[in-house]
């Protein structure tokens, strides 16, 4: 089975470089980007049967920094 | 006093700070990452700056996973000494040793520069040959040197008296201009800038000198 999950800086941490992707997309001459976040996406190829409770003590302990970081798990 | 400085792969500043321990008197032991256990009687442990394991993931997160973290953090549950410096202070995040988080700069840039940095709290080890409010010059060289806590973090860390370090024009976005920070027994130091790379004279600056001096000073006392 597969796992697939999105860490991102939470909502209210300022994120510097989302901040730099939107000015150049503006520079771009891409109008109406109100907000740019960047986060990352692991993927997992994972024993069948591993359950989401598990893949959410992998992002606890290694994948996000639960300090700034939020995550999504999305099994595939 | 007996210190261990920890090598992890991709740690490069291991050796300048074996070098200032060694100055101000201390008998160092390096230690490397997947050592489960610290040599017998160490009375403090260094975490140097580098880029372990190449910043992978995150700063410092793949190292504070090694069997040597395992170790570090008993360690200072039993009440012994830790430094963590620029990449060693994100190690001991990561770790949970202590509180926060560095992110990336706000301006983006890897820094490499002198900064001066105002010490706020004479209170400790590290910083008790300092004088309270004394601005001093180190070196910092980092990418992610931001730091960031909660407010009840934040406010926890400055009622307790706990920021050591603060810079005196922040480099780096920092909240409340935190350079370095001790924890709740004032026993673990991590700051991002190097006072390893100024405790010569052929550095361009001592003024990393007196928190090894008084490190063994007070090690060699107890």
């Amino acid at each position: 089975m597969k796992a697939r999950v999105h860490v991102m800086l939470k909502t209210g941490v300022l994120d510097p470089q989302g901040a730099a992707v939107q000015h150049a997309l503006g520079s771009l001459g891409f109008e109406g980007v109100n907000d740019v976040r960047q986060g990352k996406v692991i993927e997992l190829d994972l024993a069948d049967g591993t359950d989401e409770a598990t893949i959410g003590q992998m992002c606890e302990k290694l994948l996000a920094n639960t300090v700034i970081e939020s995550y999504r798990i999305e099994v595939l | 006093m007996k210190a261990a400085v920890i090598v992890f792969p991709g740690s490069n500043c291991d050796r300048d700070m074996a070098v200032a321990l060694k100055a101000a008197g201390a008998d160092v032991t390096m230690v490397w990452h997947k050592d489960a256990d610290l040599p017998d009687g160490v009375d403090f442990v260094a975490v140097p700056g580098g880029f372990s394991f190449g910043d992978y993931l995150r700063c410092g997160a793949i190292a504070a996973q090694s069997p040597v973290s395992k170790a570090i953090v008993s360690h200072v549950e039993r009440g012994g000494y830790a430094l963590g410096v620029c990449n060693g202070f994100q190690v001991l995040t990561e770790t949970g040793l202590l509180p926060g988080a560095l992110m990336r700069n706000a301006g983006l840039k890897f820094l490499c520069k002198t900064s001066g940095l105002k010490v706020e709290t004479q209170a400790s080890a590290f910083t008790e040959q300092y004088a309270a409010g004394q601005i001093i010059q180190n070196p910092i060289a980092h990418h992610d040197g931001n730091y960031t806590a909660d407010a009840d973090t934040l406010a926890r860390l400055q009622g307790e008296d706990r920021v050591a370090f603060t810079y005196t024009h922040n480099p780096n976005g920092s909240v409340a201009d935190i350079a370095g920070i001790l924890s709740e027994n004032r026993r673990v130091l991590g700051m991002m800038p190097h006072p390893e790379r100024a405790v010569d004279a052929g550095h361009g600056g001592t003024d990393g000198q007196p928190l090894f001096a008084g490190l063994v000073g007070q090690m060699t006392a107890a």
